[in-house]
């Protein structure tokens, strides 16, 4: 038995746990409903209008890009936000005091952000079942077009989010770095309204990042051909999505190992005792 | 006794012939930027023995303990644990070694049984016919003396539940060799003696071999085989509780009364001074004690002793050492 890949099937079985204990967590309960219910108020005002030129109910037309998005903040904010709040709390020194703990951990973390993130999908897209009858006639194309995308998009944000977490002094600091940044790039990235309201360098900045592509091939996946019109260069860009979301990627696969060896080496109990007594005095 | 000054004649102290030390440190050096934190440590421990690391805040026992566990690199100085050079400690060397953290809040989501069987599973592919590891959960969390929280979440433990948790943690991989910080803080003092008990059958059961830091002292004395202790970087002393009391405060007092005075004298023979007051005062003697030095007076007398030689490097921090 190889120990190393035994403890990444320990690491699913954690990232299982982890994402079934964060269900019945209150807060985290009161968070996904309050998700839910303040994007169903959006689309049942935005049901009755279409998009200009088209029969596309506005609701259909905007709730690709909010998925699209929401994978981006899941992967994100979900990695680094859990990294700097575990790396404080002790979670990260007690998987380095076990063997192949680390693994273990971050196959875990891997499991249970992705599982968060499609759960926070999901929220969305089953009240806008009802409310949006266009959803039921996305064909077999379009689920295979949503898996790459949202499979894709995980890969492109969740490595990054890592480095992120691991880079951050404390939780709060993860606010500055991730939250901030992610309600600017959503502004900019066509998601609530289209790109083409934008001055031309603002789009241009918004296609840097993954939030505008995530939104561009959940729509591609989900509308019919003929909305792609309205998009940059009217088309879905499939070739150019993969191309900007595989390169976030790489960048993440290839940074985050060496950020997180180099923090996993440097965690020490003295280092999170020196971390527990700046949380103690944020919160007292 | 080692006294400053002559620390390196206990580095290679008792060695049992054929059988390797378990821990081996000579001449471990830690700086932190210009600031010495240790200046040159050595000592052993061997298969079975229970180590104590005392010492005033500060001294540097974290940072000793750290680097033994591989979680720190230090500045100079040959270590071996477990045969191993902690810097390159591997997964399979970990995994032979159990460490007992300063934690306060991980996990909290998580029940006591689901988080120990989970973590005791990483120790299954190093499990031998000879050493079974993990140890049985149940078993585990009844020795601790966490039964009836085994279902419970760990966030609404007690602080001392917590710790019992920490030790179980702890030693779920049945290791030959374990690191204790501090591991009774917070403990009542009936979790405290189940605690001495574990420690006992560890070490003796088990062939264990334990370092553990405490600032109490009554532990100290009645846990350890060898207690170190440590100020100002440089460990002061090393010996067992008996060796370190005669060495440093050899006196006893002996207290009586005569008459209806009460009277004390210090002196290094209480057997015979009281021998001797029988003979001269025989039946008007009454109230007799006699309190040989405690641990506590020895590790006060020695703290000081090298306080007072290196008035320069004055250790900080006394507060800690009486708690």
């Amino acid at each position: 038995m190889n120990p190393t890949l035994y403890a990444a099937r320990l690491g699913l079985a954690r990232g299982w746990a982890e994402f079934r204990q964060s269900l019945t967590d209150p807060q985290q309960l009161g968070f996904n409903v309050f998700f839910a219910v303040a994007f169903v108020i959006v689309l049942l005002f935005q049901r009755d209008s279409t998009v200009e030129g088209t029969n596309v109910s506005l609701a259909f037309a905007v709730l690709p890009g909010i998925l699209g998005m929401l994978v981006a903040v899941g992967g994100l904010q979900g990695a680094a936000g859990s990294l700097a709040v575990e790396r404080e709390d002790g979670t990260l020194l007690r998987a380095k005091a076990v063997p192949n703990g680390m693994v273990g951990y971050l196959t875990g973390r891997v499991v249970s952000v992705s599982l968060g993130a499609i759960l926070g999908l999901v929220i969305i897209f089953v009240p806008s079942l009802f409310l949006i009858p266009e959803l039921t006639g996305i064909g077999l194309t379009g689920w295979l077009t949503f898996a790459w995308v949202l499979a894709l998009g995980l890969l492109a944000t969740l490595p990054i989010g890592a480095v992120i977490g691991s880079l951050a002094k404390s939780p709060s600091t993860v606010n500055g770095l991730v939250t901030l940044p992610i309600i600017g790039v959503t502004a900019i990235s066509g998601i609530f309204y289209p790109i083409f309201a934008l001055p031309g360098w603002v789009q241009a900045i918004a296609q840097v990042f993954p939030i505008y592509w995530l939104g561009l091939g959940v729509r591609s996946a989900f509308l019919p051909d003929s909305a792609a019109s309205v998009e940059i260069g009217a088309s879905w860009r499939h070739l150019e999505t993969v191309g900007v979301l595989g390169a976030w990627a790489l960048v993440g696969l290839v940074l985050a190992p060496m950020v997180l060896r180099r923090m996993a080496r440097k965690e020490s109990g003295a280092n999170m005792e020196a971390r527990r007594q700046r949380a103690l005095q944020r919160i007292g | 006794m080692a006294v400053v000054g002559d620390v390196d004649r206990w580095a290679h102290h008792a060695e049992p012939a054929g059988e390797p030390a378990v821990i081996a440190v000579r001449g471990l050096r830690m700086r932190y930027g210009s600031v010495d934190v240790l200046k040159g440590i050595g000592f052993t421990a061997h298969r079975g023995e229970v180590i104590t690391l005392l010492g005033p805040n500060g001294a540097g026992k974290t940072t000793t303990i750290e680097i033994l566990e591989g979680f720190r690199m230090r500045s100079a100085g040959e270590v071996s644990v477990l045969g191993v050079d902690p810097g390159n400690g591997n997964e399979h060397w970990r995994a032979r070694m159990g460490v007992v953290l300063q934690s306060w809040r991980d996990h909290g989501r998580w029940r006591v049984r689901d988080l120990l069987y989970h973590l005791g599973r990483y120790y299954v592919p190093y499990s031998t016919p000879e050493r079974q590891r993990p140890y049985d959960v149940d078993e585990l969390i009844q020795t601790v003396g966490l039964g009836e929280q085994a279902g419970q979440k760990i966030a609404s433990l007690s602080s001392g539940q917590r710790r019992r948790l920490d030790v179980a943690i702890g030693i779920i991989g049945r290791p030959e060799l374990s690191f204790l910080d501090e591991p009774t803080a917070g403990f009542d003092p009936h979790a405290r003696r189940d605690f001495h008990d574990l420690v006992h059958r560890l070490s003796d059961l088990d062939d264990a071999t334990i370092l553990l830091t405490t600032h109490d002292l009554d532990e100290a004395e009645k846990l350890a085989d060898r207690i170190l202790i440590l100020a100002g970087g440089r460990i002061v002393a090393n010996g067992s509780a008996g060796q370190l009391i005669r060495q440093v405060a050899g006196q006893a007092e002996v207290r009586w009364s005569r008459g209806g005075e009460h009277l004390v004298h210090a002196t290094d023979d209480a057997a015979r001074f009281v021998r001797e007051l029988f003979a001269q005062h025989g039946e008007e003697i009454a109230d007799l004690e006699v309190r040989r030095a405690s641990l506590e007076d020895t590790y006060m007398a020695m703290v000081h002793r090298y306080e007072t030689g290196h008035v320069e490097e004055a250790v900080t921090g006394f507060e800690g050492a009486s708690r």
